[in-house]
């Protein structure tokens, strides 16, 4: 029984290993820093995950903690790469683009045009 | 938030003290009253600054139906994370990088916040494609192979395995 969990947990790291080479592969070889944050921090979760959960089938005694840490890795990794990602676009950081698909940069424009229109106000109302 | 009334102030903090208790618990892995101690205590802290973010139902939200609906989300969202991982690998090591990006837009039918979180996380941790920004009920996908840019079919082909069962917990 105990040799079947030691190789179900190496089973486990070796996956998470492979998907962790390849989310860092896909760092160097995609085009901009939207496709790098999909290969550099999904392909990492599913390799840390994998990597954790294999730790937890060697070391039993750990396994609930490993899987609280799934858990806050699940929880928290998509923050993460959802800041990173609204933050660039914020810092006027275009995506790139094949075919110019950009349903974002419609939105940030009216929101300028907003934001100006508000200040001008502002400025009015100060002046006066 | 819409569909159910939030629980009383009490209630959601006693749920929030009872839930980062039973982590604290199942983290430690010992019943020793110096760590039980100790887990009480900073799970009071913690939730006297974080029950009004962390709950809006209290108890309320715990029944059988959303247990069992839950089991069925995460199953389903391990499957689909599984097979966009595989999918993006499969981008990655062909040579000639056959990739499409572009941000998308769709409309989300669920009017509950957490929900919204909830859905917005699944689509960023399913490899492919990620949340850039959720304006009220819009959703901003940045997507790796844009196949589709109309919103209806993008709300297809993205948002509608993870929402036909969020639909069924929240509302």
């Amino acid at each position: 029984m105990e040799q079947v969990l030691t190789y179900v947990g190496y089973i486990f790291v070796v996956i998470g290993a492979i998907f962790l080479f390849l989310g860092g592969l896909g760092i160097v070889r995609l085009p901009d820093i939207y496709c790098r944050l999909q290969a550099g921090t999904k392909a990492s979760t599913l390799g840390a995950m994998s990597l954790i959960l294999g730790v937890g089938f060697l070391q039993p005694q750990w396994m609930i903690k490993a899987l609280i840490i799934i858990v806050f890795i699940a929880l928290s990794n998509p923050l993460s790469s959802h800041a990173l990602a609204r933050g660039s676009y914020r810092h006027k950081i275009r995506p790139w683009t094949k075919e110019d698909i950009d349903a974002y940069a419609q939105y940030i424009k009216e929101q300028g045009e907003n934001e100006a229109a508000e200040e001008d106000k502002q400025q009015e109302k100060q002046e006066s | 938030m819409q569909s159910k009334s939030l629980a009383s102030k009490p209630v959601r903090f006693l749920y929030s003290w009872i839930v980062f208790f039973i982590v604290w618990l199942a983290f430690t892995s010992t019943l020793a009253l110096p760590e039980v101690i100790t887990g009480a205590v900073v799970a009071l802290i913690l939730a006297a600054f974080s029950y009004e973010t962390f709950t809006g139902w209290g108890f309320k939200g715990i029944k059988l139906s959303n247990l069992w609906w839950s089991f069925v989300y995460v199953i389903n969202f391990l499957w689909l994370m599984v097979k966009a991982n595989f999918n993006v690998a499969r981008i990655v090591v062909t040579p000639s990088l056959p990739i499409n990006p572009g941000i998308v837009e769709f409309e989300t039918k669920l009017t509950n916040e957490y929900a919204k979180m909830v859905l917005a996380n699944s689509i960023t941790l399913t490899p492919g494609t990620f949340t850039v920004d959720v304006v009220d009920n819009r959703y901003y996908i940045h997507w790796l192979d844009v196949t589709v840019t109309d919103p209806e079919e993008v709300y297809k082909e993205i948002a509608e395995p993870f929402e036909r069962i969020l639909l069924k917990i929240f509302n």
